[in-house]
């Protein structure tokens, strides 16, 4: 195990890296997880500043959609610790339904609630959840549409839009809730290759935003363009974690090596 | 024929199936809203509240109606004093519709879920992540799809509830079966066209109920 001994990467260790300004959002400390035998997530240090975009990369199975997913708790963790602004995750419960609020989620497979008009499912957090008035959510609503490019589909169900048309609105549905950090599991795995790039659009411009993103992905120039910090994941462990350019270009273990080796030759 | 018309005549054969209706009016109102929370308990991320339903249902489902119909008038009435009235006939009726309710909501309980089995967990993952709490996340999300899912099996609990009202006739309820007894002691020579009268009624009664059933589960699925 020659790369272990960079498993521990903490906020303190983000080498070779441009110091980042914002204080930090996310915090994961000693996280580890079970499936069962699998030990998915080993000892899991990461810290996500404010204004960061993290991608993280890895083959599947090496725990990179757990970790995304245990940050607003879908997954509960076994042990070690994950803050969030400075607030230790609560217990499922009130608190953890308010704490999710801020940290909105865009899955694999959109998960758009399938009875829902577009733009109820985008109106529905703000007024169910920060008890907006109807009709400043549906202003709300329009303008996040417009800005992913679909508020023509308003009034359609999710099943008549495309698959990147659908994956846009979830991103305007997580925006809408106005959140401190988005976290994306494999946001573009799911769609016909022709829709990967408007989605990827919509996400490079947040990234530009300012807004803080933890990207789960295999789109490698996604990673390369916006993130601040690739994050590569292997077998449960973080392997490495460093700029894009340092990491694409002079990968230090050899399971980054290998794993870039079989993605980028084809 | 006439002959038989007349005997018929002397029967108020509409009003039974009133009650039998009026029984499965009420039932089918309570039993769905006691199988609602039942299914809500089953799915809660509260493991008591869970443990509480399955048993709820493998209890009352794996009872016999009849037991429990006859435990409604024999010891929730005069043993655990519930009476909804000082009228007897009032009474037995409401206390059928308990046992009705009772028996049925674990059926319908079941029913949903399998409603909610159609419902992908990425529903509910997507209602916890913009910060729904259980309930509302079940209010808003689960429980509508799951209930457009659901139409086929709670119509069959619903189908299979009409008939079953017959079973108050263990509790004195003066429903058909009650009637077409009555009937049939006093007309040994119309046996078999009284049994076929009252069987006819049930098909008449349940034969659309089916029709709406399917109708409405192909016009409500969800599209995903």
């Amino acid at each position: 195990m020659a790369d272990s001994s960079v498993t521990g990467v903490t906020a303190d260790d983000d080498r070779g890296m441009p110091a980042h300004s914002g204080e930090p959002l996310v915090v994961l400390e000693g996280v580890n997880k079970h499936f069962g035998e699998l030990h998915v997530l080993q000892d899991i240090n990461l810290t996500v500043h404010r204004g960061e975009v993290v991608v993280v990369i890895g083959p599947s199975g090496s725990g990179k959609s757990t970790l995304c997913r245990a940050i607003n708790r879908l997954e509960p963790i076994d042990d070690g610790s994950i803050t969030l602004d400075g607030q230790a995750l609560p217990e499922e419960g009130k608190a953890l339904a308010r704490l999710r609020a801020d940290v909105g989620m865009v899955f694999q497979s959109f998960n758009l609630f399938a009875h829902k008009t577009i733009l109820e499912n985008v109106t529905l957090g703000p007024i169910k959840v920060k008890k907006m008035k109807p009709k400043a959510a549906k202003e709300l609503a329009m303008g996040l549409l417009e800005r992913v490019g679909v508020a023509n589909q308003a009034d359609k169900l999710p099943a008549q839009l495309s698959g990147g048309q659908q994956q846009r609105v979830a991103i305007a549905r997580a925006l809408a809730m106005q959140p401190k950090v988005i976290l994306f599991d494999e946001p573009t795995s799911a769609l016909d290759p022709e829709m990967v790039n408007e989605v990827l659009d919509v996400m490079v411009a947040l990234a530009k935003e300012g807004m803080t993103m933890v990207v789960v992905t295999h789109e490698m120039g996604f990673a390369r363009k916006a993130a601040d910090r690739v994050v590569f994941m292997s077998d449960g462990q973080i392997v490495e974690s460093a700029d894009p350019d340092t990491f694409f270009d002079h990968p230090t273990s050899n399971r980054a090596k290998d794993f870039l080796g079989k993605i980028l030759t084809h | 024929m006439s002959d038989f018309l007349e005997v018929l005549s002397n029967y108020d054969i509409l009003g039974a199936y009133w009650i039998n209706l009026s029984l499965t009016f009420f039932a089918a109102i309570f039993s769905l809203i006691i199988g609602t929370i039942l299914a809500m308990m089953r799915i809660a991320p509260v493991s008591s509240l869970r443990f509480a339903g399955t048993t709820y249902v493998t209890l009352v489902r794996n009872t016999p109606l009849t037991i429990i119909v006859v435990f409604a008038v024999l010891v929730l009435w005069p043993v655990l004093g519930v009476q909804f009235s000082e009228t007897f006939s009032i009474n037995f009726f409401w206390l059928a519709v308990v046992a009705l309710s009772v028996y049925h909501a674990s059926f319908m309980c079941e029913a949903l879920r399998s409603g909610i089995n159609t419902v992908p967990l990425g529903q509910a993952e997507a209602a916890r992540a913009i910060g729904l709490p259980f309930l509302s996340a079940a209010r808003l999300v689960i429980l509508p799809q799951a209930f457009r899912g659901a139409v086929a099996p709670l119509g069959n609990t619903l189908i299979a509830l009409v008939k079953n009202t017959t079973v108050a006739a263990a509790a004195s309820v003066p429903e058909v079966s009650i009637l077409m007894k009555e009937m049939l002691d006093q007309n040994g020579n119309y046996v078999l066209p009284i049994f076929l009268t009252i069987a006819a009624g049930f098909v008449i009664i349940v034969i659309p109920v089916g029709l709406a059933v399917t109708y409405l589960s192909q016009r409500l699925a969800v599209s995903r």
